[in-house]
């Protein structure tokens, strides 16, 4: 359960792996992958081959051995292989999903849930679904009581993402449906019921007007579009019933870190000299050499040489509130 | 058919509400008692007029106080852009430029007699605006954009606007980050929304959090649980850090019976729960001091005496010179700190009024049922905003208490101590899927053929260690 909808099905350090749980193996940071646990089940990887049967009754988290070498490893001893077995979160699950589409990553995620203002309870409206990966951390924010209504018009992709959705245990919290919303807009039974709006359409400028009457007063209005130019437009089109219209671009930069030593500067100063040098001064020299080869290490990092260099603009805006007094008629046109 | 909204659209008595004024200038935050003021110019202005207005709603200053804005000025700061839209065919052709003026002092005409005599016969900021433009001999060689940038400027000085804003995370920690940063640890707004997401925060969680911060990371939580689940705020030492920020969030009964406030060492106890529960329990229940206990008598004396009578631009300016240091304990329940803090840019004539609808009080200390529970379940998420401590030694302490495969993020505003703290951690093989990370965030400005990122950005909002916790076997 991804999500937990009652306390009781939260995981906890007491829950132990069952049949039918979906675990995220770890092999590496990079390399992970999602695995419904069977009694019958194997997975096969480079560490070696790994029954799921082994894995019943354990915590997750747990490191868990391969049952055998396989290979293509050579030297490797029987059974030397391992993984760990993680709990499905949203976070992982962007890590591990099958991409049917580009995908939105966690920095955008997590921006787009705070400037949403989601919490419990929310109600959300999303187009288009694509892989799921963004849908599913709006599910977690409106747990356990609100709702996210998904819109893609791709039949298939629509169908794969309820079966995501329905195998992490989101049924509830997600509906998806199949629809154009660029050219239908959203559907009306959801007019001025949605906190929030999501879009990450090729022409966005076209569903923004239908978005701006699905919104509650005050409510938030998400744009994603990797283009300049589809930004733009959508800005242009924004300017009719939404205020407080803000783009942004975010990224991460990641560290690596390192133990060691740099080497002195007047060590090599030393060595550069050779031994041209009075016997005293060298001693000198080397007695200081000596302190460096044994003088602890630090911890040093430095970011990532390389990096997601553009994903896509954020462009967020607030329905206006024409208010003299509360609860005015829209004037939102939707055409 | 809509259901009720779970977030409130409109301003009520004794809540909390963020002004923006003149379009981000001024920031602070109110809370709507009867006698709550907002000092706009040399005026004093009720904050009654706010009472039921739907958050996002401008008002201007009037004779008698604030006004709403009719529709069309609400919008008035899009029309702005939409003129310079409509001004976008124009951005090529403008042959206008600044080669023609001087800076003389001689271009307006109008002088500030004339002006003090439109506002005594009681002429609107607007019109004295108009005659402004009027009386400039320079304005019709501008260009469209500066003849905009102009108005804007007397605008802001002769028309002032008020904008009612919805406290959220989203808006407190983007005032703090803007007017008190260091009062927050530098943490901005995708820092604390990263923090959030890498620690798996959602309804239902039991998060633990080391906030020291303001509250911020408390209150962002707190909203996230939504009503379900708890977070339970650790300090080191014996009193709790401030968490007074949660009171700019209008955080529901519900929500604040969520927030719980516990020593370390009162945790760090619980590992051994599992084995002997009822003894520990029973320590637990005459160890844990109630936050409360801290007479308000103390504060006469606490060295975090300035901040009682931060009520003007100035005082408010002393806590941003304070950073928030739990070696200097404030209680955080006196009304006269929360006051200060409600006020913490200017808010005046409020004082005295801040007995008035109390939300209850966040951060007992939880039951030893609660503590047992986690003792034995283990916390859901840890997050660590302890910008000025070393965290080493925390994270060492704090995430043996979370549950097996729980996430975990570590913020902090100097990337060394993170890293230090990520080696430890992959040398103790306690925890996988380690990543330092360093959120950037840039701005944009979409204009009809003048888009570009903003020119002056913000370079730095924190650094993040994330993980997750694995279960290591008994040796």
């Amino acid at each position: 359960m991804m999500v937990p909808l009652d306390p009781c099905n939260k995981p906890t350090s007491q829950r132990r792996i069952t049949e039918g749980d979906t675990v995220v193996v770890y092999e590496r940071h990079d390399s992970m992958r999602a695995v419904t646990v069977s009694a019958a089940g194997v997975l096969q990887n480079r560490f070696g081959v790994f029954r799921h049967a082994d894995w019943l009754g354990r915590h997750f988290g747990s490191k868990v051995f391969s049952s055998g070498g396989v290979g293509g490893k050579g030297g490797r001893k029987a059974g030397g292989g391992f993984v760990h077995l993680l709990a499905p979160t949203p976070e992982l699950w962007t890590l591990v999903l099958s991409h049917r589409t580009q995908i939105l990553y966690i920095a955008d995620i997590s921006l787009v849930v705070a400037y949403l203002e989601l919490v419990p309870g929310c109600v959300v409206l999303e187009s288009g679904t694509g892989s799921g990966s963004l849908t599913t951390s709006l599910a977690r924010a409106v747990a356990p009581h609100g709702r996210v209504y998904t819109f893609d018009f791709h039949d298939q992709r629509a169908d794969s993402a309820r079966e995501d959705f329905e195998k992490n245990g989101l049924s509830s919290l997600i509906t998806v449906a199949v629809r154009d919303i660029q050219g239908q807009g959203f559907p009306d039974e959801y007019s001025g019921a949605a906190d929030a709006v999501f879009l990450d359409l090729p022409q966005p400028w076209l569903a923004i007007p239908s978005a701006g009457t699905m919104l509650r007063q005050d409510g938030v209005l998400c744009s994603f579009s990797p283009c300049i130019e589809q930004v733009q437009r959508a800005c242009e089109t924004m300017r009719s019933c939404f205020t407080d219209i803000r783009t942004f671009e975010i990224l991460l930069r990641t560290y690596e870190v390192h133990e060691g030593a740099l080497k002195s500067a007047t060590v090599n100063e030393a060595s550069s000299e050779g031994c041209s040098l009075p016997g005293k001064k060298r001693k000198i020299r080397s007695a200081g050499e000596a302190l460096d080869s044994t003088q602890t290490s630090s911890v040093i990092a430095r970011p990532c040489s390389t990096a997601r260099g553009h994903t896509g603009y954020l462009t967020f805006a607030r329905k206006s509130v024409h208010g003299s007094q509360t609860g005015a008629a829209e004037v939102c046109p939707t055409s | 058919m809509a259901p009720p909204p779970v977030i409130p659209r409109e301003a009520w008595d004794g809540c909390s509400v963020l002004l923006d004024i003149n379009d981000g200038d001024r920031l602070a935050f109110f809370r709507l008692t009867p006698g709550a003021t907002v000092k706009i110019g040399d005026k004093s202005c009720s904050l009654q007029p706010l009472l039921g207005r739907p958050f996002g709603s401008l008002f201007r200053v009037g004779p008698d106080g604030l006004v709403p804005c009719a529709a069309t000025d609400a919008s008035s700061q899009d029309d702005k852009a939409r003129d310079g839209g409509g001004a976008g065919g124009q951005a090529q052709d403008e042959t206008r430029d600044n080669r023609s003026l001087v800076d003389n002092n001689t271009a307006q005409t109008l002088s500030s007699e004339d002006i003090e005599a439109m506002k005594r016969e009681g002429a609107s900021g607007d019109a004295i605006v108009e005659a402004l433009i009027a009386n400039s001999s320079t304005f019709g060689n501008k260009t469209v954009f500066s003849q905009e940038k102009y108005k804007l400027k007397k605008q802001k000085k002769y028309a002032p606007k008020v904008l009612l804003r919805r406290p959220s995370s989203r808006s407190i920690c983007e005032t703090y980050f803007k007017k008190y940063p260091a009062r927050i640890g530098f943490m901005r707004v995708d820092a604390l929304s990263l923090l959030l997401s890498m620690a798996n925060v959602g309804a239902y969680s039991d998060v633990l959090a080391v906030d020291m911060v303001g509250g911020l990371v408390v209150g962002a939580v707190a909203e996230r649980l939504g009503g379900t689940g708890y977070v339970c705020s650790t300090y080191l030492g014996s009193a709790p850090s401030s968490i007074d920020i949660i009171r700019m969030y209008n955080l529901s009964s519900d929500m604040t019976s969520r927030i719980f406030q516990a020593p370390l060492g009162d945790l760090c106890s619980l590992q051994s729960v599992g084995d002997a529960p009822s003894v520990l329990s029973g320590s637990i229940q005459c160890d844990v001091v109630e936050p409360a206990a801290v007479p308000d008598e103390s504060l006469q004396s606490s060295p975090a005496k300035p901040i009682n009578t931060a009520v003007s631009d100035g005082n408010a300016q002393s806590m941003t010179v304070q950073p928030i240091n739990m070696e200097v304990p404030e209680p955080a329940t006196d009304d006269h700190l929360n006051q200060g803090d409600i006020s913490m840019s200017d808010c005046k004539g409020s004082n005295g009024n801040s007995i008035a609808p109390k939300a209850p009080r966040a951060g007992k200390a939880p039951s030893p049922e609660r503590m047992k529970y986690w003792g034995e379940h283990g916390f859901s998420s840890l997050i660590v905003a302890a910008p000025d401590h070393e965290v080493e030694s925390v994270v060492a302490d704090l995430l043996p208490l979370l549950s097996y495969s729980a996430p975990f993020a570590i913020y902090h505003q100097y990337l060394q101590p993170l890293a230090t703290c990520m080696h430890s951690l992959q040398a103790s093989k306690m925890a996988i899927g380690l990543q330092i990370t360093e959120p950037w965030l840039r701005e944009y400005q979409v204009l009809p053929s003048r888009t570009h990122p903003h020119m002056q950005m913000n370079a730095f909002g924190g650094y993040i260690l994330s993980g997750i916790r694995i279960h290591k076997p008994d040796p």
